[in-house]
């Protein structure tokens, strides 16, 4: 692995280089040539690019992710649909595996039914539409959904999907990961409960290194004691 | 208002504080689970929340913007907060700060991202004793970057004010009370840039250009105690190893 410095925290309006050096990435802004932070966050530099990885806030959504929705509205050809984005998304009914005749929309999905969706397009006024039309992309009807902080999400899924791929293997349990920071699992109560303790100890040590291999020994330990 | 007490006696002030001198301040980011972002603030015997929700779609419709968001910062003062009970519920002064609050945090908030929402900010005035506005903008602040908002800078508000003929820093209650002027200050650090100038009172030219300064330099002593807060708030997440 390659040795990393200490990470940063980097807060509103900081300074953080000259556009001189440096480019300016994700996260902050150029004033008078100067490069500044806009967002509370974790200091990531790369190759002169400076970004800012954002420890909190909103769910910003980009085309392609995969998201675990709740439908607020069914309208006569399509859906409000709640991805915990600043807007609701639009589900129109094109965009479903199903044959759906105009105003009959509410015998498929209703308000608070939970759906697991793909952004399909965001416009440049941030309207936002999902699809069904994917692999693996259904109607939730059984298990947990559980909400973390969206900006944790690419921690949860590791390099690879490896830290997923490690709960999966370790715990007999279905898991989907939202790009929008909700988390649907399924499977029995027990398994539950002990994905849900994982991934909140992934979520409050996010950014402590090494962490897999912390986890997949804890795991291993747990599976033994299961044995 | 003119009156008898003395405000100065031997170069300090009633609260023994130095002209130059800030009242005791703590802040405390992160204080609210609901909430997206919150900060709770003591300021001498102010006491105030702030949190923030959103950006969140605008409703009704017509209020949005579609191409910025809208900061809407309420001010409310807790029936309790004052000697006698306050009348619960907005009134004349209360609908006025929250007008210059919202239109300071505009100026700072990046608000080009965000098309067709609002960014709500209460401000919660739990115990009041001079300078809420102040302390309720720079809690406000607080509460917008832990929230993880986009913003420019992180705005910060001070006052000074005369009394008994001299320019003082950050004024007490007696001193709001019996002093014969009152500069609220917000400011944004970084570039100094001035966010929300009031005045009541009576300054001349001179008076007016050191209260100011004043204010400027107590800006600056508060805007390190914010950051301070949110470094506080998040260092510890760094820590576990």
């Amino acid at each position: 692995m390659i040795p990393q410095q200490k990470r940063e925290i980097i807060i509103p309006g900081q300074f953080l280089g000259d556009i001189k050096h440096k480019k300016a990435g994700r996260g902050t802004f150029v004033e008078n040539g100067r490069i500044y932070a806009e967002i509370l966050g974790i200091l990531d530099e790369r190759q002169g690019q400076i970004n800012i990885t954002p420890l909190k806030g909103r769910y910003d959504p980009i085309e392609n992710d995969f998201v675990i929705g709740i439908v607020q509205e069914a309208m006569p050809s399509s859906w409000l649909v709640d991805i915990n984005a600043a807007y609701p998304a639009l589900l129109h009914v094109t965009e479903t595996p199903w044959d759906i005749d105009f105003g009959e929309t509410e015998k498929y999905l209703n308000h608070g039914d939970s759906i697991m969706a793909k952004v399909l397009q965001v416009d440049s006024e941030k309207r936002i539409q999902i699809t069904l039309k994917d692999y693996n992309l259904y109607k939730i009807k059984s298990g947990f959904i559980i909400d973390v902080e969206p900006s944790k999400v690419p921690r949860i899924i590791g390099k690879k999907g490896s830290m997923i791929s490690l709960l999966k293997k370790y715990i007999k349990c279905r898991i989907f990961v939202g790009q929008n920071g909700r988390i649907w699992i399924d499977g029995n109560d027990e398994d539950i409960k002990k994905v849900v303790d994982t991934i909140k100890l992934i979520e409050n040590e996010s950014l402590s290194f090494g962490l897999t291999n912390k986890i997949e020994e804890l795991l291993k330990k747990d599976a033994k004691d299961v044995r | 208002m003119k009156s008898d007490v003395k405000l100065i006696v031997d170069g300090k002030r009633l609260d023994g504080r130095k002209p130059d001198e800030l009242r005791k301040i703590k802040i405390e980011a992160g204080v609210l689970h609901r909430a997206e972002g919150s900060c709770y603030i003591e300021w001498g015997g102010n006491k105030i929340i702030a949190a923030v929700y959103g950006p969140r779609e605008a409703v009704p419709r017509h209020i949005q913007n579609p191409l910025r968001a809208i900061v809407n910062a309420r001010y409310n003062m807790a029936a309790f907060s004052v000697d006698d009970r306050k009348r619960p519920g907005p009134d004349r002064r209360s609908t006025e700060i929250s007008k210059v609050i919202s239109e300071a945090l505009e100026h700072v908030i990046i608000l080009e991202k965000f098309p067709r929402t609002t960014i709500d900010v209460n401000i919660e005035i739990l115990d009041a004793e001079a300078g809420t506005r102040c302390a309720g903008l720079t809690a406000a602040a607080v509460a917008l970057v832990d929230a993880g908002i986009p913003m420019k800078d992180i705005p910060v508000a001070c006052a000074a004010g005369k009394i008994d003929d001299q320019i003082v820093l950050d004024l007490g209650k007696e001193e709001d009370n019996y002093g014969s002027a009152d500069l609220p200050l917000a400011i944004s650090p970084r570039t100094d840039e001035i966010l929300l100038l009031q005045m009541d009172g009576h300054l001349t030219e001179e008076e007016f250009e050191e209260a100011f300064n004043l204010a400027l330099k107590g800006c600056h002593i508060v805007s390190e105690l914010q950051k301070k807060a949110i470094l506080d708030k998040y260092k510890p997440i760094m820590e576990v190893e």
